[in-house]
């Protein structure tokens, strides 16, 4: 049965894929173009190559721990699509306390800095987890709304409170102490966030299907009235799993600073956030899943300006692509017989209504 | 009189302007969404579709020539959306949230995939009504040039309203939204009313959009629209399912949105960023406002919620 099951979520995801090339292709023929040429170069272009390869794989990881950010909380049935702020809070944290801990010895400063980074996103999305349950706020807007501040915010700090006078090019915040910088895994030109990607997705998975915890958070997913009923701390389960999704996201931000820029600027914002939750959908909200989508994604976000130079595809084909993908993904949804998706995925949740959050079953009377 | 003599006047006056002004889409999309939710379904997906239509109705103005006919083409491209929501949502177990999302990342995508060669050339833009022309102050006069749009929208808010509660049609549509048993037991096809709701909602929303390109800001460019198609998502559960509070919102919302720029136009720079954030931080602490988790919210179409 469970082998079943997974052949059926295979073949659903790879007929969702298909359909979504298929309708770019479309677009891409409609452009004069041969569609198979670029799939081609797409193929070539993110995975042709070791280079390539390792292009792919630096894309994927920060879209492993936004997926995760979505994905978490999705399985005690909330939709949290805040990747994107708490990506750039946790960026932002981790600046200030790279910058508050030059001097200190490298590992200590390294580690400090990225669990800032994941304490402040953790904070972030756990605070739109604390608005959902305690005052029946949808967390879906809410957390979208909080991607807008966190921008706004870190705008305004690296524009002014934050801002490092000397880099003229954009407006920029301070440097981190250089020895804080992490370089890349020995032997790749990747960098670290791969592991920590990856690390991240396995903690997850162990935490969501083999422990009690996980388990209580299944059924609250799956069943709000029911845990209720069981005596499971439901307002603490709502802040642990908005709270470890924005732990990832923030972490991300961490490692952005720590291994790609080195100090917070707009270029923070490119849209992981984005990317991580149509990657958490593609998954199943499936945290083993989140790794081999997030590689499938970021093939398709590495190969985006190959598809400029060679084709004179506009930038934004790849999120065009995304969006075909998204769509059809959440329409197969509708084929799958052996077992039922994630309630998020579904159809009529919790999470659906943005209408009685009384009746809710987040809304807490306990 | 310069902007120096006006002082604070200046900046009240140019908040109020900008309220008429910059409300105009806010107004748009969150009565398409009323709309739509009041058939009991969600469509997170009117950001796409606001920009979608700011993006062909441009296209369609400077084509053609006329802005009118942009905004007519505007309007169906957000219908064409609409209905596309409509049909992946009526498959069994397929989430109206998220397949707003989806719609939000394809619609936003489409428009700067397809949009890309109308960033340069101008389009004519849509005419206003002068009714401060009374004034000898140019800032008077600017804050009172109306647009056509506004005022179709002021009209439409009561009107909705209005056709939501008294006729035929507004019973059909309220009952696919609160009691779907119901209305499928009077005979009506609930996936028929909710497309229908949908495909009318993008339709306004598409509108919307073109005023975005078509009038104020007036240009089409990958920065036009920032999010004011979700806030307005939200300011429909802030409005209660109300076509008239939505309009009083969306004035709040636009002078929210217009302090930033009114304030750096008299020399206050600092904290632009922060006055910026404004409209997203007055929405939160209006959702925060206006939820609650006793009871549900007066207004709110039950089907929107799981627990019936």
């Amino acid at each position: 049965m469970r082998f079943r099951a997974a052949a059926e979520t295979f073949f659903i995801s790879a007929a969702a894929l298909l359909a979504a090339l298929a309708v770019f292709g479309l677009f891409v023929a409609l452009r004069g173009l041969d569609p198979f040429q670029v799939y081609a170069v797409v193929v070539r272009a993110s995975f042709g190559s070791w280079f390539a390869a390792e292009q792919t794989l630096t894309q994927a990881a920060p879209l492993m721990l936004t997926a995760l950010c979505t994905a978490i909380p999705a399985r005690a049935g909330l939709l949290v699509i805040g990747g994107e702020g708490a990506l750039v809070v946790g960026g932002v944290a981790a600046v200030l306390a790279g910058v508050a801990m030059a001097g200190a010895p490298a590992v200590l400063g390294i580690a400090l800095t990225l669990g800032s980074g994941a304490a402040a996103g953790a904070a972030w999305i756990a605070a739109a987890g604390a608005l959902r349950h305690w005052r029946g706020v949808n967390e879906t807007i809410a957390t979208l709304l909080m991607n807008y501040i966190a921008i706004a915010l870190m705008n305004h700090l690296v524009s002014g409170p934050m801002r490092d006078f000397a880099q003229t090019l954009k407006p920029s915040s301070w440097s981190i102490d250089e020895r804080f910088r992490l370089g890349e895994i020995p032997g790749t030109g990747i960098h670290w966030g791969l592991a920590f990607g990856v690390a991240a997705a396995l903690i997850a998975y162990v935490l969501m299907r083999r422990t009690t915890f996980g388990f209580g958070v299944d059924i609250l997913g799956g069943n709000p009235r029911a845990a209720r009923l069981a005596g499971l701390p439901v307002g603490a389960m709502v802040l642990a799993t908005c709270g470890l999704g924005g732990a990832a996201a923030g972490l991300a931000g961490g490692i952005e600073i720590v291994a790609v820029h080195g100090f917070a600027s707009a270029s923070l914002v490119v849209g992981y956030g984005y990317t991580g939750i149509l990657a958490a959908f593609l998954a199943r909200q499936h945290p083993l899943s989140v790794i081999a989508v997030a590689i499938l994604l970021g093939a398709i976000t590495a190969s985006g300006g190959v598809l400029q130079r060679r084709f004179g595809l506009p930038d934004a084909a790849t999120v065009v692509l995304q969006g075909l993908l998204f769509v059809s993904v959440l329409a197969g949804n509708t084929l799958y017989r052996l077992r039922g998706a994630p309630r998020v995925s579904r159809g009529a949740t919790s999470v659906g209504g943005i209408g009685g959050p009384s009746r809710a079953p987040h809304a807490g009377q306990s | 009189m310069t902007a120096g003599e006006l002082g604070w006047w200046g900046v009240l006056l140019a908040v109020l302007g900008g309220a008429i002004r910059v409300s105009t889409p806010y107004l748009f999309v969150s009565l398409g969404e009323t709309l739509t939710e009041k058939s009991g379904r969600v469509n997170l997906g009117l950001e796409g579709t606001l920009v979608m239509g700011a993006m062909s109705g441009y296209a369609v103005a400077w084509l053609t020539g006329s802005p009118w006919l942009g905004v007519l083409v505007a309007g169906l491209t957000g219908a064409a959306f609409g209905l596309f929501h409509a049909l992946v949502c009526s498959l069994p177990r397929v989430n109206d949230v998220a397949v707003g999302i989806a719609l939000f990342i394809l619609g936003t995508g489409l428009a700067f995939y397809l949009g890309k060669p109308y960033i340069q050339p101008t389009a004519p833009r849509l005419p206003h009504l002068a009714l401060g022309a009374w004034s000898s102050s140019p800032q008077i006069r600017s804050a009172l040039e109306i647009n056509v749009l506004f005022i179709v929208g002021a009209v439409l808010a009561p009107a909705l309203l209005w056709a939501l509660r008294n006729t035929r049609w507004g019973l059909i549509v309220r009952t696919a939204g609160d009691n779907a048993d119901a209305a499928r037991a009077l005979g009506y096809s609930v996936e028929r009313v909710r497309a229908g709701c949908t495909a009318a909602g993008g339709f306004l929303a598409g509108v919307g959009g073109a005023f975005l390109s078509l009038y104020y800001p007036g240009t089409w460019n990958e920065g036009l629209s920032s999010g004011q198609g979700l806030m307005a998502i939200a300011l429909v559960i802030f409005a209660r399912w109300n076509p008239v509070r939505c309009f009083w919102v969306s004035l709040l919302f636009g002078g929210a949105t217009a302090l930033g720029p009114a304030l750096q136009s008299v020399g206050v720079t600092t904290h632009y960023y922060l006055l910026n954030a404004a409209p997203y931080v007055l929405t939160l602490v209006l959702l925060v406002w206006s939820s609650s988790p006793r009871h549900t919210l007066v207004g709110a179409p039950s089907e929107l919620s799981i627990s019936r």
